[in-house]
């Protein structure tokens, strides 16, 4: 694992009596796009989840620059960090969620402020100087004072977006970005990951754009009941795939 | 023709007439009820003004008394005391029933079983009774020699008894009207602030706090109003609040009606206030909020 920024092996996760995640093993290099694809409930979400430890793994492990997530190893075992140790790590990789979750009553500039100001310490002016920068660049620049609310989809996820790189993260996982967001909204959201994709950055994207998959990701993975079905170079997979259950699933939703 | 069937005919005619718009029903049960009404605050105020006992004059002598002013003044402390512990308290022991440990939850739940199971009046009596229970207080072992101690009736007046018999019933309820705030905001907002690596104390007070908010002020208005006329209880341990001055002047001049209305009178005018006071909250609190059902 030379230069892997993201390095799963063998990742574990049960719910009740199922496994969600049976076993997920997969390596992402800096400056890579991993699409993840599959029908909803194979495990797709929670493996990204496990990615940032807002699910804790039953077995296996995830490195990230090395670091494994959520652990370290002491007297034989894998055991769990602190919370000041969790939230350090989370702090350096950037989540975007389905629901956005932007903090409701706040404006788009103190949204993107926040975590530099509370997590990082950094000064208030500085802070708001470079969310300003981040909005101007996810195109949102006339919307810096409008709350969530007063936002489109789009503009809530763009700001969503601007939010995770104020950390300046390593690594950026997207759960299903556009799934949430209707038609005609869900070309800006793309356009942004696109230009992230094109700037260097390393990330891992949930998504059922397909179009998306071939044109941005490196890598995509099928994931189906909680295994990697097949992997590799998004256009071969999506326009040739090698396994039958990857082809049931292109077709549904191609 | 479609005049008189309803049902036009002619589109032109229809266009014609639907310029103005169209004439609403009139109700005649409004009618009827403004009459009921109407009537019967007449009568209710006649009914006052006939009743010679209601004894306005009485009521005007007694309204601005000084001693009924310093029972104004111990009404309005006990309230805000009792619910700064209760808020206190109350918001700690909502965090508590949220906690990952059984053990503090099962605290949390045993501490609002207990006091919002036993009367408030049977509460405060028991604080203002505390030194037949524990007739000194102090630190050490249950049994054992103290290191420390002091008599309980002087380390507790009477007002501090209220005060704790107050506040430690209003954390209870407290406790459930901030767990309610707390659920009414969404998983994902707690959730999003974790993935920027806060950690939970300042998703707590940056996030979800401030969003719990605009869900806990309406019960807590309402909570504050109950405390201001609940603090009347203490009267049972001899505090002299609002309702202890009046009944303490009746109690010599025997103008009971008259001086029982002066304490309605301050009370409603001390709740009509707060009542202000609280509307004014909601609206500040209604950041980004108010603005959505504009927007829907």
């Amino acid at each position: 694992m030379p230069d892997a920024l993201l390095l799963a092996h063998d990742v574990r996760k049960r719910f009740g009596g199922t496994d969600v995640l049976d076993g997920i093993s997969i390596e992402v290099r800096r400056g890579e796009v991993l699409c993840l694809l599959g029908a909803s409930g194979s495990g797709k979400s929670t493996f990204l989840r496990c990615v940032n430890h807002l699910e804790r793994v039953d077995g296996g492990f995830i490195l990230v620059d090395g670091e494994l997530v959520g652990g370290e190893v002491a007297r034989g075992r894998i055991r769990e960090l602190p919370p000041a140790r969790v939230a350090a790590y989370r702090a350096r990789v950037g989540m975007v969620f389905q629901q956005f979750n932007l903090f409701g009553h706040m404006t788009a500039l103190q949204n993107v402020a926040l975590a530099p100001t509370k997590v990082k310490r950094e000064g208030k002016a500085a802070a708001r100087e470079r969310a300003e920068r981040l909005l101007e660049r996810v195109g949102l620049a006339d919307r810096m004072h409008h709350y969530p609310a007063q936002l489109s989809g789009g503009q809530q996820q763009r700001v969503a977006i601007a939010r995770a790189l104020a950390m300046e993260p390593a690594l950026l996982l997207f759960d299903e970005p556009t799934s949430a967001l209707d038609p005609e909204l869900v070309g800006e959201v793309l356009d942004v990951i696109r230009d992230l994709a094109a700037s260097g950055m390393t990330m891992v994207v949930v998504t059922h754009e397909m179009n998306f998959a071939r044109e941005v990701g490196t890598t995509a993975a099928f994931m189906e009941d909680g295994r990697i079905v097949e992997q590799g170079e998004p256009k071969r997979l999506i326009d040739d795939p090698a396994h039958e259950r990857t082809r049931a699933f292109l077709k549904k939703v191609l | 023709m479609s005049t008189h069937t309803g049902t036009p005919a002619d589109l032109a005619e229809l266009a014609r007439i639907s310029e103005r718009p169209p004439v609403r029903r009139r109700r005649p049960g409004q009618l009827v009820l403004t009459a009921v009404v109407l009537l019967l605050a007449l009568w209710g105020a006649a009914v006052i003004a006939a009743n010679p006992r209601f004894d306005w004059p009485t009521v005007g002598r007694y309204l601005f008394d000084v001693s009924v002013g310093r029972g104004i003044a111990i009404s309005l402390e006990l309230t805000v005391d009792a619910m700064a512990i209760g808020i206190v308290l109350g918001v700690l022991l909502a965090v508590l029933r949220r906690s990952s440990s059984r053990v503090a939850r099962g605290a949390a739940v045993l501490y609002i079983w207990f006091f919002r199971g036993t009367p408030i009046l049977v509460q405060v009596l028991f604080w203002g009774f505390a030194a037949a229970l524990f007739p000194k207080i102090g630190i050490g072992l249950p049994g054992g020699p103290m290191l420390f101690s002091v008599d309980t009736n002087t380390a507790v007046p009477l007002f501090a008894a209220a005060v704790l018999g107050l506040g430690l019933n209003e954390a209870a309820y407290v406790a459930e009207v901030v767990r309610g705030g707390l659920l009414s905001v969404p998983q994902g907002q707690a959730e999003a602030a974790h993935a920027l690596g806060l950690r939970a104390l300042p998703t707590l007070r940056h996030i979800v706090l401030p969003q719990a908010l605009r869900a806990i002020i309406p019960p807590m208005g309402n909570q504050v109003i109950n405390m201001l006329k609940m603090t009347s209880v203490v009267l049972v341990i001899g505090v002299r609040d609002l309702l202890g001055s009046v009944t303490d002047i009746y109690a010599r001049n025997y103008h009971q009606i008259a001086l029982l209305i002066v304490a309605c009178l301050w009370y409603l005018f001390m709740t009509s206030v707060l009542t202000v006071l609280q509307s004014r909250l909601e609206r500040r609190l209604g950041r980004g909020v108010v603005r959505e059902a504009a927007h829907a």
